[in-house]
């Protein structure tokens, strides 16, 4: 028995993990054969579908720069003593958050040309927010997703030390100085985690735009798989097919994201040599990956990066 | 040794300073001159600090006034029109805190040129070039690459010195500059200081309870007691002939 347990020690925990990867799919393959899909259909469309990938991630990065724009605008508001501009951020978190964000899509794209046009506005005003369909679920999820991260930008800009700030008062800087400079570099290493898995839920929730549909050839992924699904009858092949894709799709975007992280935690990290070749920064989360169990991960824990806990993100 | 006839490079007037219903600051006058180096001391709470970081306006004084190299300007509400005479001022004026507050996402000699470049749009190579100057004068040359992180808290500290010394203040303000150091690393903080005053005969205000640094280097000290200046004077005249039981208690405490 104990030289069991010593031969299971010896195996890397990271190996031992893959095993129950493989054995999950093992097991889902054999569901998937023994349900009887139609693989065929699955892979004859399986090109049509991953052509509203450039749609998908069209939607999502257009979205993910407005919202941190308005997230950027939205934190120094909830941070400003100017009543005005506390205010207007204040009632934007709270609308934002305070809404599903397929009752903005709707408002945004069917509510706001109507709103507009009862107003007796000039129709040059109605046309141009009779908005295309993409464009529109752009605004809504940017809008949304914006609010959201504006919690998360004005904790990250919290988090840098008060002492930065001073320092940088006392060099003499401006005030947009002291922030794109010392307050906004410090912050980004702070906001960036989650602001990547923010657009990694962003890039689940542009299907959602499906249900505003959308201009004949511009359809994204999920779109795509509903109009085959529906055309030939096998719903649950194409929605496996978008799921598939969809997950590959976060995947990727982990993994560079986790890349990211390590390049910005220079700077922070003692011992080792400068210039990337410090073994291990701060441990990635990662859908598909495995949290590797205790990394040589030493980071500074003085008040100059404290950083603080995050809000919790739920939408 | 005293260079009291020189011109006033840093001038307090009848300075006031409440926190909320607490006055820190109750009515100081001071002036220091070109190439002086003034030591102010006192108990923790007797307003010392808080007369450094209205100097250069981390704190907006309640009333009074305080001049820096020319630069005049009323305390009270800090209004638009006073912002750019505030940055006039703390250009004029280097500072050194008692945590380094040196920039992590740079690197050191990123640290130094970060003040020139910014603030003062000097040419990225003059900056360069003046920032190895300097790193080489706090005997740090070999750390110009490195980011602040790696280096003990000694050697931040004589990064932070540089960095203040790159905008060519006329006078430095060293808030406790090594409270936050270990005792083995306090001496090397102490012999930059020390040049600076010898060498480049910098006009600098310290808040200090370093009482050898005091002795040998200041011209002048200045005790705090309860928000005013009790007493001042030369090191000799502070510490051997007091004639105020609040600073001869101080000194039993310390020394």
């Amino acid at each position: 028995m104990e030289g069991a347990a010593q031969a299971s020690a010896r195996v890397p925990f990271r190996l031992k993990v893959a095993f129950v990867w493989v054995v999950i799919f093992t097991i889902l393959g054999l569901l998937f054969a023994a349900a009887d899909f139609n693989t065929q259909f699955m892979r004859d469309s399986a090109d049509y579908v991953l052509r509203g990938l450039l749609y998908t991630v069209v939607i999502a990065l257009a979205a993910i720069v407005l919202a941190v724009v308005l997230a950027l605008i939205g934190a120094l508001g909830r941070l400003s003593s100017n009543p005005v501009a506390y205010g207007v951020s204040g009632f934007y978190t709270s609308f934002f958050r305070g809404t599903p964000l397929i009752v903005q899509l709707f408002l945004i794209a069917f509510a706001l040309p109507v709103v507009v046009g009862n107003l007796g506005l000039s129709s040059g005003i109605e046309d141009l927010l009779t908005l295309d369909s993409l464009v529109a679920g752009i605004l809504a999820l940017g809008l949304n997703y914006g609010a959201y991260m504006t919690e998360i930008f004005r904790a990250g800009i919290q988090s840098v030390s008060h002492g930065q700030s001073e320092a940088a008062d006392a060099l003499g800087m401006t005030y947009g100085q002291k922030m794109k400079r010392v307050v906004l570099p410090q912050a980004f290493r702070v906001i960036i985690p989650p602001t990547g898995n923010e657009f990694i839920a962003m890039l689940k929730d542009t299907a959602l735009v499906s249900f505003i549909g959308a201009t004949v050839g511009q359809e994204e992924i999920f779109r795509r798989a509903q109009l085959v699904g529906t055309r030939d009858f096998l719903p649950l092949e194409a929605y496996l097919l978008a799921a598939m894709v969809y997950w590959a799709l976060t995947a990727i975007f982990t993994f560079f994201q986790g890349k990211l992280e390590r390049r910005i935690g220079k700077g922070y990290v003692r011992g080792g040599a400068t210039g990337g070749t410090t073994k291990k920064f701060l441990p990635s989360g990662g859908a598909g990956g495995v949290a590797g169990g205790g990394g040589m991960v030493e980071i500074e824990t003085d008040e100059m990066s404290g950083g603080p806990e995050l809000p919790g993100q739920s939408h | 040794m005293t260079r009291r006839n020189g011109e006033a490079v840093v001038r307090v007037e009848n300075l006031h300073k409440s926190f909320g219903a607490l006055e820190v600051l109750r009515g100081i006058d001071m002036e220091v001159h070109k190439g002086e180096v003034v030591v102010i001391f006192g108990r923790s709470g007797s307003g010392k600090s808080t007369l450094l970081r209205c100097v250069n306006f981390l704190e907006d004084p309640t009333s009074g006034l305080i001049e820096v190299a020319g630069v005049r300007l009323e305390g009270g509400h800090r209004t638009k029109g006073k912002r750019e005479q505030v940055r006039q001022i703390r250009i004029k004026a280097g500072m050194v805190f008692q945590q380094f507050n040196l920039f992590p996402n740079m690197t050191v000699i990123g640290n130094v040129m970060e003040g020139p470049l910014t603030v003062k749009g000097i040419p990225e190579h003059d900056a360069r070039a003046n920032a190895l100057e300097l790193l080489a004068k706090v005997g740090l040359s070999d750390k110009a690459d490195e980011y602040p992180i790696r280096l003990s808290g000694g050697q931040q500290q004589r990064v932070a010195i540089a960095r203040a010394l790159a905008m060519e203040p006329d006078v430095m303000l060293f808030d406790e500059p090594t409270s936050a150091l270990d005792p083995e690393l306090i001496g090397e903080v102490l012999t930059v200081m020390k040049s600076l005053a010898t060498d480049l005969h910098m006009t600098m205000i310290v808040v200090t309870h370093e009482m050898g640094f005091a002795r040998e280097v200041a011209n002048r000290m200045v005790f705090f007691h309860e928000g005013v200046i009790l007493e001042q004077g030369t090191p000799d005249e502070m510490i051997n002939h007091t004639k105020y039981p609040e600073t001869k208690k101080f000194f039993e405490a310390v020394l």
